[in-house]
């Protein structure tokens, strides 16, 4: 799989580490509200299809940025800004 | 008798090179261009070995790739090489082959008992009848069973040889060379598009290579030919394709065994390249099927398609007489060219009328047709003799061997590696690749377009809509050769045999499933294909049933009476072909399996005498050779050497990072439990991190240089990750914050220097600094140039004595660390290692990486009032859910062995002295060392219910030696519990 870094530009998945479900929003810092870390943190979706994720360039520049991915085909649509 | 020949001419091989290998133990000549199949065919070696299951006399059913039955052991010794098909293995001097799976040989095999035995081999036989009603029975009959079945060894031996992998690009990659691949290829290449043309094969040419038609050599000639002068094409022979990955990463693998390459020399035996192709062609081709009847594995049954290839490539023919039977009319094809080469030849077809195109040109070679017919049963039990026919026409004929020609079923395996299914095509009789994504393009017969002209046609619109896809423009493209005509390639579709003797009908060779094991499994309610695969073993051989798949999911659509497309095909998945595992393994083997993390100060420790052991990626100083020579007696000298006097440590491996920025401060704050918004300049403070669960990331430390400036240490093991962590809430949650973050883990070194006369020590090798408590009290930091670099000192304690450590360039590491030693030789300064490190701060009762388990919590660890009360940090609200407040949760406590006669054991099962000894207890030790303070073992653990049962005798159990101890719970902490050591 390419990854496309949006600062190295194009490079092998084995460059990259996965960081997780870029859909949800974090909680705000300071927000003491339970529930709402309790959702950000365990609930996910985990669909099949269309996606945003978090990856890193951990073996190149470090740069980390969302990207969609087609979880079913793992056909890349981009950085997602 | 004979039974196959070399023919007197004609074939590719080169008759002016002859070539001598061995073949159990004997020499065996051929000539350049044969192959070790061809080579043992030509010198009438019709029985090959012995069956998987039922050890039955087994010959040659292919010429190529999908080959069952021809598996071989090469090689000697460590260079040993099981289940090799002879059909691709390039006869070169000096190959040492040998058959197995027979004992003591293949023309007497002792096993063929089992023959015999044969109606206790059926479907299901082993796991109905070991597995049966005693528990473990399976474990105790599965070694014998392996021993008797299975197929060749592999040594245990190191692999020798050198295997090698490379990085690749390419416009367009075309898989196979045959007449639709080549087309491809060059379309492609003439555009200008960068091509690469792979072949599993030693030529290119695919089907061609089989063919004995003038027009069609030249044809194949002159592709290859343009092909090869294009500096933009490169031409990959003995190149399988093995899979197909996402982002068009295909993984290409060249076989130079015929080279007899040189490990010494660096040669490489294997080539693995991860190729990126913008596009793929893929012109795979098709592989001719067998047709199930009584006896049909007999040694010299064989594709109709390897018949003709063996006579027309390799010049060797069956001696006088060939029974060919078909469901179409490309066996005629391989009847035509025997009966060319001389061979008389008998066609039973199992339609009921033939062309009468075919009828003529068949007659004007002498080929008999028996119309409505098929093999009723073959004779011969190590070779065929005779050939019995059933249906119209049931007359026996004596003849030397057999060719089946069942239909063909196209490779669609490439198309499938990406997760698409391939779909059932009536007119082409087999499974077509279900589609493709756009940058994907199939030729040839592998889209089931079996003729010449068509498949030419098809591969130069393939090359040229690839070359247009990749952004190549132009081209020409290339035309069939003329006087083509495509004939039918329809079968009457038989499955099933109408007729048949009782002897065995096999369907697939390799694996040894009959007919009657698809039936059984049928009746057994085995219904899914892919269910059927796992309980007759159908297609799992090292062939990946490519001879017999089609015929197995057929059989089992007419049993269950549904059509082929309903029962569907299983899944295709990487390797295509077998695959040597050092071709995958590459150079990352030995000491090159995963990367060597040194420190800075790696060289001084090996020319002073320190062991080594591996912590993740890095080797660090064990223990030191003045200390003792073996680690049990050196740590515990090394702690003393610390508690009564100074001792000098790596600390290099810890994380290390630069924090800089004006919000820094608030940065830390946010990260850490505890408060660094007011941390002043010039002091150091220890924190713990935690995820957004509540759960501990990680602990360290963390110095105030400047007001803008902090200088981080991680544990050695979670120094990636916190990194990584750090730039992860910055670049996407916390933009709003002006803060930078750069790993200084490799730039920097890190020395502890630890134990009462440490400042001393210090004073010595820094005589112009002030280091008196006053000017650096405990937790203290301070840069200052020595010697014109600067030496950056920060006064903590990992255990529990007067400590610093002294952090500098890694350049500089070596000449410092000399450098103190030398000046603070007064006070006995020694270096000690990581065993003394690690056991130190067990009696100081510092939690380290073994504790750190990514399960606890602060409080679980005893450091829950460490946490700020008015400040926000990560992981604050999930700390408090309810389950991370039980009483019962597994937390920290300290250990005392009360029997001094035993020892204690990392790992151990904490379990309640009222506790059976059962199960997995209610906690275990995390770190144990010898104390020399208290002069017994002592361990830090995790306990149900930790400190609220302390001062209670439990027990440590460790089952795998059945050892048990008594302990004691007490503080973690077991020395100078006040601190005033620290503040010394």
């Amino acid at each position: 799989m390419m990854i496309p870094c949006p600062h190295c530009g194009d490079r092998d998945v084995s460059e990259f580490r996965y960081g997780g479900d870029a859909s949800k929003q974090r909680p705000a810092h300071g927000t003491g509200d339970l529930k709402a870390w309790h959702d950000y943190v365990f609930l996910f979706e985990n669909p099949k299809g269309p996606h945003t994720e978090y990856w890193q360039h951990v073996l190149g520049c470090r740069r980390w940025f969302k990207l969609a991915r087609n979880t079913a085909t793992n056909e890349i649509g981009g950085v997602v800004s | 008798m004979t039974r196959f020949r070399r023919l007197p001419q004609g074939g590719r091989i080169d008759r002016a090179k002859p070539v001598s290998a061995r073949f159990d133990g004997k020499a065996l000549g051929g000539f350049a261009g044969d192959t070790l199949a061809s080579a043992l065919l030509a010198n009438d070696q019709v029985l090959i070995g012995r069956s998987f299951k039922y050890h039955r006399p087994r010959g040659l059913v292919a010429a190529g790739i999908e080959e069952p039955n021809g598996l071989f052991t090469l090689g000697e010794g460590a260079t040993t090489e099981p289940n090799v098909a002879a059909t691709m293995v390039d006869l070169v001097d000096g190959l040492v082959a040998r058959t197995q799976n027979a004992w003591p040989s293949a023309g007497f095999d002792l096993m063929a008992v089992n023959s015999i035995l044969s109606p206790l081999f059926q479907s299901g036989f082993y796991y109905k009848t070991f597995m049966g009603p005693t528990k473990g029975s399976w474990m105790f009959y599965e070694p014998f069973i392996r021993e008797a079945a299975g197929l060749g060894k592999a040594t245990g031996l190191p692999d020798p040889d050198r295997y090698d992998m490379r990085y690749a690009f390419c416009d367009v990659l075309v898989v196979g060379s045959g007449p639709a691949g080549l087309a491809a290829a060059l379309t492609a290449g003439r555009s200008g598009a960068r091509v690469v043309l792979a072949d599993q094969d030693s030529d290119f040419g695919g089907s061609l290579l089989s063919g004995n038609d003038a027009g069609h050599e030249a044809w194949r000639i002159a592709c290859i030919g343009e092909l090869k002068s294009l500096p933009n094409a490169e031409t990959c022979a003995r190149t399988t394709v093995q899979g197909l990955y996402d982002g068009n990463l295909a993984v290409l693998v060249e076989n130079r065994s015929h080279l007899r390459p040189d490990a010494r020399k660096g040669e490489a035996r294997m080539l693995l390249t991860q190729l990126r192709a913008k596009t793929i062609v893929m012109a795979t081709g098709a592989i001719e099927r067998p047709l199930v009847f009584s006896n049909n594995d007999r040694p010299g049954v064989m594709l109709a398609s390897a018949l003709r290839s063996y006579t027309n490539r390799f010049a060797v023919a069956p001696d006088k007489r060939a029974v060919i039977v078909t469901n179409n009319d490309t066996a005629y094809q391989a009847a035509l060219d025997l009966a060319t080469a001389g061979v008389a030849v008998t066609v039973a077809d199992h339609r009921a009328s033939v062309s009468a195109d075919i009828l003529s040109r068949a007659g004007a070679k002498g080929i008999a047709i028996f119309p409505g017919s098929g093999i009723f049963d073959v004779e011969g039990a190590k070779g065929v003799t005779r050939v019995k026919l059933g249906g119209a026409h049931a007359v026996t004929i004596e003849c030397d061997a057999v060719g089946m020609a069942g239909g063909w079923s196209p490779v669609v395996h490439l198309s499938s590696h990406g997760g698409i299914k391939p779909k059932f095509d009536e007119a082409a009789a087999g499974f077509v690749p279900g589609g493709f994504p756009a940058s994907h393009y199939g030729a040839g017969a592998m889209m089931g377009t079996y003729g010449l002209s068509a498949a030419i046609a098809e591969g130069s619109n393939a090359g040229a809509s690839a070359a247009s896809y990749a952004g190549f423009g132009k081209t020409r493209p290339v035309y069939a050769p003329e006087h083509v005509t495509d004939r039918s390639y329809a079968i009457l579709p038989t499955w099933a045999p109408a007729y048949s003797a009782k002897g065995k009908a096999f369907v697939d060779f390799q694996s040894d499933v009959t007919i009657k094991d698809v039936k059984i499994a049928h009746q057994e309610g085995y219904r899914s294909v892919e269910h059927l695969k796992r309980y007759t073993t159908l297609g799992m051989g090292t062939d990946q049933g490519k001879t017999s798949n089609i015929n197995a999911l057929a059989l089992m659509a007419e049993y269950r009476g549904i059509t082929i497309p309903e029962a569907g095909t299983t899944t295709f998945r990487p390797p295509y072909a077998p695959l040597t595992m050092g071709a995958i393994a590459g150079r990352t083997v030995g000491a090159h399996f995963r990367p060597v993390r040194l420190s800075p100060l790696h060289d001084w420790h090996v020319k002073n005498g320190a062991t080594f052991i591996d912590a993740g990626l890095w080797k660090r100083a064990w223990f030191y050779s003045w200390a003792g020579a073996t680690p049990e007696t050196a740590y515990v000298k090394e702690m003393e050497l610390v508690r009564r006097g100074v001792g000098l440590a790596d600390v290099s491996t810890l994380g290390k990072i630069d924090i800089q920025g004006p919000d820094a401060a608030e940065f830390l704050n946010r990260v850490y439990v505890n408060g660094f918004a007011k941390l002043p300049v010039g002091k150091v403070r220890y924190g713990v991190m935690l995820n957004d669960d509540g759960i501990v990331l990680d602990d360290g430390t963390t110095a105030r240089i400047s007001d803008n400036q902090f200088y981080m240490t991680t544990t050695t093991a979670q120094a990636g990750e916190v990194m990584s962590w750090l730039e992860y809430l910055l670049q996407c949650h916390w933009t709003d914050l002006n803060v930078q973050v750069a790993s200084l883990t490799d730039e920097w070194a890190g020395m502890a220097v630890s134990g009462p006369k440490a400042r001393e020590a210090l004073q010595l090798a820094f005589p112009a600094e002030d280091l008196s408590n006053d000017a650096l009290p405990y937790m203290g930091c301070k840069d200052f140039p020595f010697e014109g670099v600067t030496v950056r000192l920060l006064r903590m304690s990992f255990s529990g004595e007067l400590a610093y450590e002294v952090h500098v360039a890694a350049d500089y590491a070596i000449s410092l660390w000399a450098h103190i030693l030398k000046a603070a030789a007064p006070t006995g300064i020694k270096p000690y290692g990581l065993e003394a490190l690690a056991s130190l701060r067990i009696e100081k009762g510092h939690v380290a990486g073994l504790e750190l388990d990514h399960r606890n919590t602060l409080d679980d660890l005893g450091l829950g009032k460490m946490a700020g009360k008015e400040k926000d940090y990560v992981g604050r609200a999930l700390r408090f859910r309810e389950d991370c407040q039980s009483p019962e949760r597994w937390s920290l406590v300290g250990l005392e062995l009360m029997e001094p006669d035993k020892k204690l054991r990392g790992g151990s099962i904490l379990f309640a002295a009222t506790d059976e000894i059962k199960g997995h207890g209610r906690g275990y030790i995390t770190s144990v060392t010898w104390s020399t303070e208290l002069n017994t073992f002592i361990a830090l653990g995790l306990y149900k219910g930790g400190l609220g049962h302390e001062g209670e005798e439990i027990i440590a159990a460790f089952p795998l030696k059945n050892e048990q101890a008594r302990l004691k719970i007490v503080s973690p902490h077991f020395i100078d519990k006040e601190g005033a050591r620290l503040h010394a």
